[in-house]
C-alpha cells in the first residue's frame, strides 16, 4: 500500500461561509495500481489530487503516505516528499520556458542535489523512455503540445517516484497525441509504476485498472474494476 | 549558486529594457558616488602634492621640547643631547625606507654676511656632503661641495640662485670672497632646486620661513659652524624617503634612532615634522563638503533600491506559476528565496558595475573639461559594487520572502 486516506475533509472558507469541497473521502492506492478518478467539473478532483500529492493539507482526516503521517510533516519535509516520492503531470504541462527539454526534466533531480553529470544522464534516460531522445535541446516553444506533455511525463518520472499523479494529462491535446500520451502511461504502468489519473474521458479512464467517481466532493466507495 | 547566477543573467537578459530601467537608479547613484569620491581623492592628492612635493619626499627631523619645536639657533645643544656625527647619519641611511639623509644646521636671517658693501640677510646653512642630493639641489654654476672641502677644512661657500642674484646683482659670483662672521669664504658654486615650480612647503625651514622675506640661502661646510658661531648648536636631519608614502615612517624611524643614540631621556626629543598630518587636515577640510554630496547620491541609491523591490514584486507575481511548479516538484522555500535574492543581487550588482564605469567616465570628463583634479580609487569602486550587491539583497528580501511563501496550489491555479 502506497497511501491511505481516511475521512479526509477539505473546506475552503470564503468570507464567513465554509464550503466543503471534499467530504469524508476514503482512498487507498496499492503498489503498482493504476487508478482513474472521474467526475464532473467542480466536483473536487483537482483538490483531491493536490491532497494526494502533498501540495495541500486536509482540513481534517488522516493521510498516510508510504508509512508517514503526512498531516504531521513540516513544509520542508513535504517538499522533500514531493521531490522524491511523487511525480506530477499537469493538464497544461507547465514546462519552464527558459530551459530546454532536458533541463526541465532534470529539475527534480537538481532539487535532490544530484550532480550535473548524473542528472543529465538520468534526464536523458527519462526522455528516451517517452521517445523524445531527439528533442533534448529543444525549448518548450519549439515543441508541440503532445511533445511538451511527454517532456512533462519524463520530468515526472526522472526521479523514479513511488507515485505518478496526472490531472487530465490529455485535456489539452488532440486525440492522436492524447493517445500517444496514454500509451506512455500504459507502458509505465506495465513496468510497475503506480498511477493516479484524473480524467473526463471515459476512453482514457478505461485504460486504468480501476475507476472511481467523485461527485460534489463525495468519492464513491465502490470502484469499477476494468478487466 | 553559480547556476543560479547564470539563470538570473538569462532572466534579466530576456527583459533587457526593463532590467536596464530598473538598474538606472542604482547606476546613477553609484556613478555619482564614484565621481564624488574621485574628486575628493583627486583634490586630496593635489593637496598632498602641493604640500609635500611629488617625488621630493624629504622629511625634516628636529629637536622638540614637550612636542614643540625647539628654538634652533643662537642656542647651545640642550643638556642630555649629544651632537650627531657621521656615524649616526650613516646609521639613519641604513633604515629601510630611507634613501639618504643629511645633517645640517641653519640660522635664519643670518646677519654678518657681506660682499664688498652689500650686506646679505638670508639663511645660513652648515651642511654635510649629502645635503644637496637629499634636498634636490643641482649645481647651476661652478661646483658643489667635495670631500676635500671637508677634509681640508676649506672655507668654501655655495649660494642658491636667489642669494647669488641679491648679493652679486648680475656679476659672476664664482671666485668672489664673501665675508661671513668676519671670516673670508670663497664662492665656489651656485645651486638651485631641481623642481622650479615646486611646492610651497618642503622642509621645516620653508614651512616657517618661506616667504618673499627670505633673501636666499648661503651654504658652508658644517665644520665651519663651530668656527663661525663658536658653540655646538642643535642639528637638524633631512631624510629623503624612498617613496612619498614612506615619508612618515622614515621620519619616525630616523627620529627614534637619533633619540636612542643621542638623547638620554627628558623633555627634549628628536621628532619628525609630519607634513602628512598637516596634509590630511587640509584633505579633511576639502573632503567634508563633498561628503555631504555622497548623502544626496545615497538617496538616489535608496530610490533605486525601492525600484528594484518594486520590479521584483512584479516579477514574483508574473512568475507565480513557475514558483508553484517548482514547489510542486519539491523545491524547498529556501531555494525559491535564494533564486529571487540572487536575481535582485545580480540586477543591482550589474547596475553597480555600470555605475562605477559611468562614474569613472564622468570623473575623467570632469577633470578634462573643467580641470577638476580627480583620481579613481580602486577600493572605492570595489566597495561601491559590493554595496550595490547588498542593496539588491536588502531590497530583494521582501519579494523573495513573498515568493518563497506562495502556496503551490494557488500558484498553479492562477492563470
Ligand atoms: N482555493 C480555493 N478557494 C475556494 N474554493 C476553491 C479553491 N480551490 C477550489 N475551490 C472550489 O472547490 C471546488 C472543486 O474544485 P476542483 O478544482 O477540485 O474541481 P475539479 O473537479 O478539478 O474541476 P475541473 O474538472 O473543472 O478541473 C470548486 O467548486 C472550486 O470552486
Ligand atoms: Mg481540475
Amino acid at each position: 500500500m502506497i497511501l491511505e486516506m481516511r475521512d479526509i475533509v477539505k473546506e475552503y472558507t470564503l468570507g464567513r461561509t465554509a464550503s466543503r469541497v471534499l467530504d469524508h473521502v476514503n482512498l487507498t492506492v496499492e503498489e503498482g495500481e493504476y487508478l482513474a478518478i472521474m467526475g464532473p467539473s467542480g466536483s473536487g478532483k483537482t483538490t483531491l489530487l493536490n491532497l494526494i500529492g502533498c501540495l495541500d493539507v486536509p482540513t481534517s482526516g488522516s493521510y498516510v503516505f508510504a508509512g508517514r503521517d503526512v498531516t504531521k510533516l513540516s513544509q520542508k519535509q513535504l517538499a522533500d516528499l514531493r521531490n522524491r516520492e511523487i511525480g506530477f503531470v499537469f493538464q497544461f504541462f507547465y514546462l519552464l520556458a527558459n530551459m530546454n527539454a532536458i533541463e526541465n526534466v532534470a529539475l527534480p533531480l537538481l532539487y535532490q542535489g544530484v550532480h550535473k553529470k548524473e542528472r543529465m544522464e538520468r534526464a536523458a534516460e527519462a526522455l528516451r523512455t517517452v521517445g523524445l531522445e531527439d528533442r533534448m535541446k529543444y525549448r518548450p516553444d519549439q515543441l508541440s503540445g503532445g511533445q511538451s506533455q511527454r517532456v512533462a511525463i519524463a520530468r515526472a518520472i526522472a526521479a523514479r517516484p513511488r507515485l505518478l499523479l496526472a490531472d487530465e494529462p490529455t485535456g489539452a491535446l488532440d486525440s492522436q497525441s492524447g493517445a500517444q500520451v496514454m500509451d506512455i502511461f500504459d507502458m509505465l504502468h506495465r513496468s510497475g509504476s503506480s498511477i493516479v489519473m484524473i480524467t473526463h474521458d471515459r476512453n482514457v479512464a478505461a485504460r486504468a485498472d480501476k475507476i472511481r467517481t467523485i461527485c460534489d466532493g463525495v468519492l464513491a466507495e465502490e470502484a469499477v474494476e476494468n478487466e | 549558486m553559480l547556476q543560479n547566477i547564470a539563470l538570473s543573467f538569462q532572466g534579466l537578459w530576456s527583459h533587457k529594457l526593463r532590467s536596464f530601467l530598473t538598474m538606472l537608479g542604482i547606476i546613477i547613484g553609484i556613478a555619482s558616488i564614484i565621481t564624488i569620491v574621485s574628486t575628493i581623492k583627486g583634490t586630496s592628492e593635489q593637496i598632498k602634492e602641493n604640500l609635500i612635493g611629488a617625488g621630493n619626499n624629504v622629511v625634516t627631523v628636529r629637536l622638540t621640547q614637550d612636542g614643540n619645536p625647539l628654538e634652533l639657533s643662537y642656542m647651545p645643544l640642550p643638556g642630555g643631547v649629544r651632537p650627531a656625527d657621521e656615524e649616526v647619519r650613516a646609521a639613519v641611511d641604513q633604515l629601510p625606507d630611507v634613501r639618504e639623509s643629511s645633517l645640517y644646521r641653519v640660522r635664519p636671517y643670518a646677519g654678518n654676511i657681506f660682499w664688498k658693501n652689500n650686506a646679505f640677510s638670508g639663511d645660513l646653512y652648515g651642511v654635510d656632503l649629502h645635503y644637496f642630493p637629499v634636498n634636490g639641489y643641482q649645481v647651476r654654476l661652478g661646483r658643489g661641495f667635495t670631500e676635500r672641502d671637508f677634509s681640508e677644512y676649506r672655507k668654501a661657500a655655495i649660494l642658491d640662485a636667489r642669494a647669488a642674484s641679491r648679493l652679486f646683482e648680475g656679476e659672476n659670483p664664482l671666485g668672489m670672497i664673501l665675508e661671513i662672521q668676519s671670516e673670508p669664504y670663497t664662492v665656489v658654486g651656485v645651486v638651485e632646486k631641481e623642481n622650479k615650480n615646486a611646492p610651497a612647503i618642503e622642509t621645516m625651514q620653508d614651512y616657517y620661513l618661506y616667504a618673499d622675506t627670505s633673501a636666499g640661502c648661503v651654504f658652508v661646510p658644517e665644520h665651519a659652524w663651530n668656527v663661525l658661531f663658536r658653540y655646538d648648536e642643535p642639528q637638524m636631519l633631512a631624510v629623503r624617503a624612498e617613496k612619498t608614502d614612506d615619508m612618515a615612517r622614515a621620519g619616525r624611524d630616523a627620529a627614534d634612532l637619533l633619540n636612542k643614540k643621542l638623547v638620554s631621556g627628558g623633555a627634549v626629543q628628536y621628532e619628525a615634522v609630519n607634513l602628512l598630518e598637516r596634509a590630511s587636515e587640509l584633505e579633511a577640510l576639502a573632503g567634508s563638503a563633498n561628503t555631504q554630496l555622497i548623502w544626496i547620491a545615497g538617496i538616489s541609491l535608496l530610490v533605486g533600491g525601492i525600484g528594484v523591490m518594486n520590479i521584483m514584486m512584479v516579477s514574483v507575481t508574473e512568475r507565480t506559476r513557475e514558483i508553484g511548479l517548482k514547489k510542486a516538484l519539491g523545491a524547498r522555500r529556501t531555494r525559491i528565496l535564494w533564486q529571487f535574492l540572487t536575481e535582485a543581487a545580480v540586477l543591482t550588482s550589474l547596475g553597480g558595475i555600470m555605475g562605477v564605469a559611468g562614474g569613472i567616465g564622468l570623473a575623467k570628463m570632469l577633470s578634462h573639461v573643467m580641470s577638476i583634479p580627480t583620481a579613481v580609487s580602486i577600493p572605492a569602486c570595489l566597495v561601491a559594487v559590493a554595496f550595490s550587491t547588498v542593496i539588491g539583497l536588502f531590497f530583494g528580501l521582501v519579494p523573495a520572502v513573498k515568493a518563497s511563501k506562495l502556496n503551490p496550489i494557488d500558484a498553479l491555479r492562477r492563470e
